[in-house]
């Protein structure tokens, strides 16, 4: 990426940043976008550890996903938090997070759609 | 591809889990397998909606209806119409109260959530270490919008007109604040930003500065336009290293990128922001003991005036703002004055991020508009208090603040309502107190923070929180006496008049507060001589009722100093001379004979 010499560039840079994510407009399959929380909070109640396994876990079972490290969202009770958006629906969050219902999340809910227990659910308003 | 599966999510949240949520999944759970549905239809557990007052709810998915109130009995009716025949149950929708319109999906109820999200708006949604992702969220388009087409003033003029005030804890306005350091000429000025969270509980600035950094960077740049500063310096505390992890790459990535620097998107703004590092002194908070901390002098206050705005870094012209007041900015700019001062009360605009800590479900990170009140905050996104105890008081403000009583509950929070409450917003630590908390204690707790955290500069301070302390100390001793709680308010109320900073000014604010709204609770101390929440050890008395007593000698085995003593199969009693109130008997006797009077 260049330098952004001028307001165009930082308005185009923005459209190719936005066309980019989740693999979006270069023919490919859209991807599973997956934002693990890794904040103070997060990290505290051992959301490297998840972050590590997804990365993992979606390579080897073959899964188109991207994984990004996010800040916290402010679920500190229910850390560690991931928040799943399969192509084209609404982000998913869930809570309490360990390696098993990180599985569990990957064979059914990223595979399947099917939704499993600890769901947190959008309990907020957004700007835009 | 196969049909896609009926998901029916029941919300487990403490709020509808006390309404019997749990009853109302497995009766689905029952009508689901009655009908042989199984395959298709799932039930599925759910944290919070943020509908408590309406729960329980249930949603149905893909359909997304929403359900409230739902009883177990309903749950023949959901399965019977919803899922088999297609038909929304009518009766379970939510009615809007202004339309008389039913509602059906959560998208349309979205307006009755409680938290709005302005200053987490980019939080846990995208990578802090990726500057591309915080442009792809509109991030550096404020500022570019305002080097291209606005004046200072115009800025200005937009953050005045919001009403945004400062988030640190004064509320001072900060269009204000930008326009008395634009005004005073100098040839250097500096945007200093106060990250030097130290309120004991409170966690927003970390978070923020953690997930989304460039909103910070971003508002300092747009404030040193407005007050012609080309330089930035952030006061964050050595205790938060992985927010000065994320800061340092941030900062780095905005230079390479243009957005930070010489000319900054060929504007000939120029702009460039460094970090300095605070050992973790409390005091530092305070705006010119901060100042001071950063040119390497003892972290300080002195008098103001002059102030920061005056004469601040290095004698010049300084503006410091909170982490959190930095990122309301970009969103006022986007958005405008006229959407901001919409949200909020008439005094206190936009949002206000809480750290809802202590004795409250939901520990965490919440934002509400200003306005919301205590009762929403811990009883419907806090998801009440813990262990279903009853609440007593919040504590807002930190060690600076005052607790918030049941009576204060529906009071609307904003800066004005929470002071004439006798609290203060400060930086929006909210630590839940239920009714096993010694509001005594709790005052103790605050003033052991405040006497180590003084920096010993004025006598007031230094002297008068120690001797406060020493009285707390005394009256949770059991040696106190009636004439102490009269000396301790004279004493409180020549340390709030007479000492030098915020610090001093606001340290017996805690004191102050639970003698006015727990007057009984210090009364019952000093006269009793009994703790009537049962946390002072030494007003406490282990007390064996013999009609429960089965002597099974559990507790007189269990007893580290051997106070317990009876016959087997005869009631035991307890030595109160020997006991040394460990409760180590209570926790093992499993007959409730042993009580704390």
């Amino acid at each position: 990426m260049k330098k952004i010499n001028s307001v165009e560039d930082l308005r185009k840079a923005k459209e190719k940043i936005l066309a980019g994510m989740h693999g979006k407009g270069k023919g490919e399959k859209e991807k599973v976008l997956v934002r693990v929380h890794c904040g103070t909070s997060g990290l505290a109640s051992g959301a490297k550890e998840i972050l590590d396994f997804l990365t993992l876990e979606l390579e080897k079972r073959n899964i188109d996903a991207t994984v990004i490290r996010t800040g916290d969202m402010g679920y500190c009770y229910a850390e560690p938090t991931i928040e799943v958006t399969r192509p084209g629906e609404s982000p998913v969050v869930f809570g309490y997070v360990d390696k098993i219902k990180a599985d569990e999340i990957i064979e059914k809910f990223i595979k399947n759609g099917d939704f499993v227990d600890g769901i947190i659910p959008v309990n907020y308003r957004t700007i835009d | 591809m196969t049909k896609k599966k009926i998901q029916i999510i029941v919300c487990g949240g403490t709020g509808c889990s006390d309404k019997n949520s749990n009853a109302v999944a497995e009766s689905l759970t029952i009508e689901i397998e009655a009908n042989a549905l199984e395959n298709d239809v799932k039930v599925v557990r759910s944290g919070c909606f943020g509908l408590c007052n309406l729960g329980p709810v249930v949603r149905v998915m893909p359909d997304d209806v929403v359900y409230i109130g739902v009883k177990p009995s309903d749950a023949q009716e959901i399965i019977d119409e919803h899922i088999m025949k297609g038909r929304v149950v009518e009766r379970l929708l939510f009615t809007d109260a202004l339309t008389g319109k039913k509602l059906r999906s959560a998208q349309e109820m979205s307006g009755y959530r409680k938290q709005m999200r302005i200053v987490l708006r980019n939080c846990g949604i995208i990578d802090p270490e990726n500057i591309e992702e915080a442009i792809a969220h509109d991030a550096y388009e404020a500022l570019a919008r305002v080097l291209t087409t606005m004046t200072p003033d115009e800025v200005i003029k937009i953050v005045k007109d919001s009403g945004l005030r400062g988030r640190g804890g004064g509320g001072f306005p900060t269009g204000l604040k930008w326009e008395i350091a634009r005004k005073n000429k100098a040839d250097e000025k500096y945007v200093v930003c106060n990250a030097d969270e130290g309120d004991p509980g409170a966690f927003m600035d970390r978070s923020v500065l953690e997930g989304d950094p460039h909103a910070v960077l971003e508002a300092m740049a747009i404030c040193g336009y407005c007050i012609e500063a080309s330089k930035g310096l952030i006061y964050i505390r050595a205790e938060y290293p992985l927010a000065v992890a994320r800061l340092k790459t941030a900062i780095a990535q905005a230079k390479e990128y243009g957005l930070l620097g010489e000319n900054i998107m060929n504007t000939g703004f120029s702009f460039d922001i460094e970090i300095r590092y605070g050992a973790g002194a409390f005091v530092c908070g305070e705006e010119t003991a901060l100042i001071h901390s950063m040119e390497g002098l003892r972290g300080e206050p002195t008098v103001k005036p002059p102030f920061p705005a005056e004469a601040g870094f290095r004698g010049k012209p300084t503006n410091v703002n909170n982490v959190e007041t930095f990122a309301c900015i970009s969103p006022i700019i986007l958005k405008g004055a006229e959407w901001f001062s919409s949200i909020g009360t008439e005094k206190s605009k936009g949002t206000k991020v809480f750290a809802l800590a202590g004795k409250i479900n939901n520990v965490g990170l919440i934002e509400v508009p200003m306005g919301t009140t205590l009762r929403e905050v811990i009883f419907e996104i806090g998801g009440g208090i813990r262990n279903g105890k009853k609440f007593k008081a919040a504590q807002t403000g930190g060690p600076s603040g005052g607790c918030l009583t049941e009576k204060h509950l529906d009071t609307p929070i904003d800066f004005d309502n929470l002071v004439a409450a006798g609290s203060m917003m400060g930086s929006g630590g909210l630590i839940v107190m239920d009714e096993d908390d010694c509001m005594v204690s709790v005052a103790k707790f605050f003033l052991d923070f405040t006497v180590e955290e003084s920096c010993g500069k004025c006598a007031p301070c230094r002297i008068g929180n120690k001797r406060l302390h020493e009285l707390l100390e005394h009256i949770t001793k059991g040696k106190g006496v009636p004439a102490d709680l009269d000396r301790l308010r004279n004493m409180c109320l020549v340390i709030k008049d007479t000492s030098l900073c915020g610090l001093g000014q606001s340290s017996p604010n805690p004191v102050l507060s639970t003698l006015e709204n727990f007057k009984d609770e210090y009364e019952a101390h000093v006269t009793a001589k009994k703790c009537p929440a049962g946390k002072c050890r030494d007003l406490m008395e282990y007390f064996i009722i013999a009609e429960n007593c089965v002597g099974c000698t559990a507790c007189a085995r269990v007893c580290p100093v051997n106070a317990i003593t009876g016959e087997r199969k005869e009631p035991h009693v307890i030595n109160p001379e020997i006991c040394i109130k460990c409760g180590a008997c209570k926790e093992k006797c499993k007959f409730d004979a042993i009580i704390i009077k």
